[in-house]
């Protein structure tokens, strides 16, 4: 018997735990962005309305903003995330589609390097933070040691401390990390390219730049955007990879660490909770506003 | 293709060299470092003369319960995925062969809550766990966990489900078979493959999960091993124990890159079921 209601009984478990576990927890922590809650004492919140998002102590109007919105710590860490967020996922995207053209070509080894690829994807995101910490050290670090010999720097750098180059080191730690990713479902889709569009366009004498311009890249065009539109989504809430690599340092404090330390290190529940908020709505704003103008299609998977 | 040009052929030799190094030198000097004990630490050669086991052995002994932790990370993964799994395979049966209304919205929030921030649910998520009495307890990490596990393992396994062949089912129906039967009789023998990658990726994605686990759980000892390695700490503030923290991310993760070469093509054919498929 397969009706609809089997299948409905079927998803029930599912639907269930996650009403507990993820609806639940979501609405409450809505609720709590309204209150004014301290993490010792939970039960003691008090309804304050809009106060944490536009009060005298609010995210958005505070009267101690005086450099204005964007120089506070809130506005520093949506300007900091949407900065990670745009400069790495587009890097990531470059690069994959690199890695991946080059994987689909055949030359002897092609194994050996695809799976060399897979080891940074591999490889925890708090290891690859304490990894480059230690690589990137100001003193030790093995990539001072080998710039200052090759002559390219003339007296050792900081990377992950100094303001002016601590974000460019997060983003191209994480490009490092999440590039073999990228360009793994990249060449996943090139593989599905048949082979006699190629054949043909060789045939007519079609300049290969131009074959990958209006053959590769239309028949890829969905699956790199379904790509990019699930790394968007997972940059815009970085958290372990800043927390860990320059300590949350206000150059590179995301929107997700700031939450963390109003909640927890601070004990603001309340006013984390509204800041927690205000990143939901952004990034699923963000992810309806790309998908619509890059015209992504999830629905074709869904069918 | 096969007539190329011979700098064409240099071109790319000389790509996939590079390629190759970056991704694996890194990791090669990470392994270095963690044999590398007293004073060879601070020179950045890129393997040291006398390779010693000091740093492991004085994880295992030292302040901080390091083995405590990889168990307690073994544990979590485990239990999270293994309960996942379970709950996912008739989810995924009811999505992926039954025809009913509101399936595509279904799947999209599905896919929706696997991607959303985890931090929106976090004091959402603190106030539940203090009320079921499982913060600061290892295995209380199941349940946050469960939020991105989930509907990642519903997901996944939805597209294997689909691709299965409709004649056996058919088939099975014909012979008086129920769904339950149909999914765990003769579904199961041909899902084995798919199985294995969804768990191993959902397993990688409890193994590595640190807001969570920093959040909910303060003990040293309730701990899981990430955390473990990002709060190492030297005797003092100013001098950080490098080569421990080296040897505790070569443990962390060769269990990790173990799994993921010896199981590369599950894990690439999981990896892109979910995004690829049309």
């Amino acid at each position: 018997m397969k009706s609809a209601r089997t299948a409905w009984l079927f998803l029930a478990p599912t639907l269930i735990l996650m009403v507990i576990v993820a609806l639940w927890p979501l609405a409450r922590s809505i609720w709590f962005s309204v209150t004014e809650t301290q993490i010792n004492n939970m039960d003691a919140s008090r309804f304050i309305g809009l106060g944490n998002y536009f009060g005298e102590f609010g995210l958005f109007t505070n009267a101690a903003y005086t450099d204005g919105f964007w120089a506070s710590d809130w506005g520093i860490s949506i300007r900091n995330t949407f900065k990670f967020a745009a400069v790495s996922v587009v890097l990531e995207t470059l690069a994959g589609l690199g890695v991946a053209l080059l994987l689909n070509q055949d030359f002897k080894g092609r194994a050996w390097v695809r799976t060399a690829v897979l080891v940074p994807w591999a490889i925890p995101t708090i290891v690859s933070a304490k990894m480059w910490q230690w690589m990137l050290h100001d003193q030790f670090g093995i990539v001072n040691a080998w710039l200052e010999k090759l002559g390219l720097i003339s007296q050792k750098i900081a990377w992950t401390a100094e303001p002016a180059t601590a974000m460019w080191t997060v983003i191209a730690v994480d490009v490092w990390k999440t590039t073999p990713f990228m360009a793994l479902l990249v060449l996943a889709a090139l593989q599905t390219v048949p082979k006699d569009c190629y054949e043909a366009a060789k045939v007519d004498g079609v300049h290969p730049l131009r074959v990958f311009w209006k053959i590769t890249l239309p028949l890829i065009r969905n699956a790199l955007l379904v790509a990019v539109v699930f790394r968007l989504l997972d940059a815009l809430r970085v958290f372990d990879l800043i927390f860990i690599l320059t300590s949350n340092s206000s150059s590179t404090i995301s929107m997700s660490g700031f939450v963390r330390r109003e909640m927890v290190e601070n004990g603001n529940i309340g006013f984390g909770s509204a800041a927690s908020t205000s990143l939901f709505l952004l990034i699923m704003l963000c992810a309806v506003l790309f998908i619509k103008a890059a015209k992504v299609n999830l629905g074709e998977q869904t069918k | 293709m096969n007539q190329r040009p011979l700098w064409g052929t240099i071109t790319l030799y000389a790509l996939a060299a590079i390629v190759f190094a970056l991704s694996v030198v890194p990791f090669i000097y990470v392994l270095a470092s963690s044999l590398k004990t007293g004073n060879a630490i601070f020179e950045p050669t890129l393997w040291p003369k006398t390779p010693s086991f000091d740093n492991f052995v004085g994880l295992f002994s030292g302040k901080q319960p390091f083995g405590r932790q990889f168990a307690n990370s073994v544990m979590v993964a485990t239990i999270t995925v293994t309960f996942a799994m379970a709950i996912s395979l008739t989810a995924a049966y009811a999505l992926g062969r039954i025809r009913f209304k509101g399936k595509g919205l279904l799947l999209l929030a599905l896919l929706g809550v696997s991607m959303f921030p985890q931090v929106a649910i976090l004091s959402g998520m603190f106030e539940l766990m203090q009320v079921l009495g499982i913060y600061n307890r290892t295995l209380g990490l199941v349940v946050p966990y469960t939020v991105f596990t989930l509907p990642f393992t519903v997901w996944i396994l939805t597209t294997f489900m689909r691709d299965l062949p409709g004649e056996l089912e058919e088939a099975a129906i014909m012979d008086g078979c129920g769904p339950l039967r149909i999914i765990f009789q003769v579904f199961m023998p041909l899902l084995w493959p798919a199985l294995v990658s969804t768990g191993l990726l959902a397993f990688i994605g409890a193994w590595n999960e640190f807001l969570f686990a920093i959040t909910f759980v303060i003990d040293d000892t309730a701990r899981t091993i990430p955390v473990g390695l990002g709060l190492i700490a030297g005797d003092n503030t100013f001098e950080l124990p490098w080569g421990s923290i080296m040897a505790a991310s070569v443990i962390v993760t060769i269990p990790l890159l173990l799994l993921v070469l010896v199981f590369q093509r599950k894990i690439i054919s999981g990896l892109t079921a979910g995004a690829v498929k049309g």
